[in-house]
């Protein structure tokens, strides 16, 4: 009798050493819902950028027939305008499913394995932001789909290591999308949406049906 | 510190104890405030079981400073990894029925 008490108390014991090990390592709050609506804000900015770009400018063009730079500077800034709305829709969406997740689970959404996730996120992150900046200043269109894509990816392997381990391969497939389009430089946006929409959404689905849809 | 029939360590005999070291191993350094935050225990309750730990010998203490504010942080010495390991290992044991 006392040896089976004993083997009990072993048990909870190693289980609670074990779940703090884990919640102390990694954030797993993470919902698969925020990469659903990230991709969807994806989605929807890439069909406004092709609406912006092809019917709007390419039209103008054809009727006018010549275009100075004044155009493309307004271009330009249209586009860096539309990706800094749609980057803050994705982000703050993303946040609120995640910040939802880890209510219903009481757990905090700001501790220490959050703040790790986030600044090995940032890193590869802001590197590529400021490197793709550089590229504009220097008028160069063509990688920016591709940096955006490969960089994302590779903040995404390196978050994988703070966070559900699944990531990783999200971030796989957004560095061989990248590389991929660099050999058809012309199709950016198509890539864009493919990466950062259809991605992230399937990606989404995948996490929510794997980690909550049992929860509820 | 090791029960001679068991293998298990007394140390570890408290479930703060134990919860210290297990983030400890998987953690390179942590904070006071971290610690508390994650095991959801007073101030004075974690701080004395931080000092049994460290009289022990099984974790270090870094004294450090955010501006004017005092930063205590925590890691795990190899000695504490050790004795640790074989506590699971004890547990382990346990669970199986081996002695």
């Amino acid at each position: 009798m006392a040896e089976q008490n004993q083997q009990q108390d072993s048990l909870r014991e190693v289980t609670d050493i074990r779940r703090l090990m884990e919640r102390s390592s990694r954030f797993i709050s993470l919902s698969g819902l925020s990469g659903v609506a990230a991709g969807i804000f994806a989605l929807v900015g890439a069909a406004v950028a092709r609406y912006v770009v092809f019917d709007k400018y390419y039209d103008e063009y054809d009727q006018r027939h010549h275009f100075d730079n004044s155009d493309f500077a307004r271009l330009k800034m249209q586009l860096l305008g539309l990706a800094a709305v749609v980057f803050a829709a994705a982000f703050l969406s993303a946040f609120y499913f995640t910040w939802r997740k880890s209510r219903k689970e009481g757990r905090p959404l700001w501790d220490f394995t959050s703040r790790k996730l986030f600044w090995n996120m940032m890193i590869p992150l802001v590197a590529g932001g400021l490197f793709i900046l550089g590229m504009l200043q220097y008028d160069d269109w063509r990688f920016v789909a591709p940096a955006c894509l490969i960089f994302y990816g590779l903040a995404l392997v390196n978050a994988s290591k703070y966070t559900l381990t699944d990531i990783r391969y999200l971030g796989y497939f957004e560095i061989v999308l990248g590389l991929l389009n660099m050999q058809w430089i012309g199709y950016g946006l198509y890539f864009w949406a493919l990466g950062f929409g259809v991605l992230h959404i399937l990606y989404g689905v995948v996490m929510w049906w794997k980690y909550e849809r049992v929860s509820k | 510190m090791k029960n001679p029939i068991t293998g298990l360590n007394k140390v570890f005999d408290n479930r703060i104890r134990l919860g210290v070291m297990s983030i400890l191993v998987v953690n390179e350094e942590i904070s006071f405030n971290d610690l508390k935050q994650m095991l959801e225990v007073t101030d004075g309750n974690l701080a004395t079981h931080l000092v049994s730990l460290e009289e022990n010998g099984y974790i270090k203490v870094h004294k450090g400073f955010i501006g004017r504010k005092t930063n205590t942080t925590y890691s795990v010495t190899r000695n504490g990894e050790k004795a640790f390991s074989d506590h699971i290992t004890a547990l382990e044991n346990m669970i199986k029925g081996v002695k």
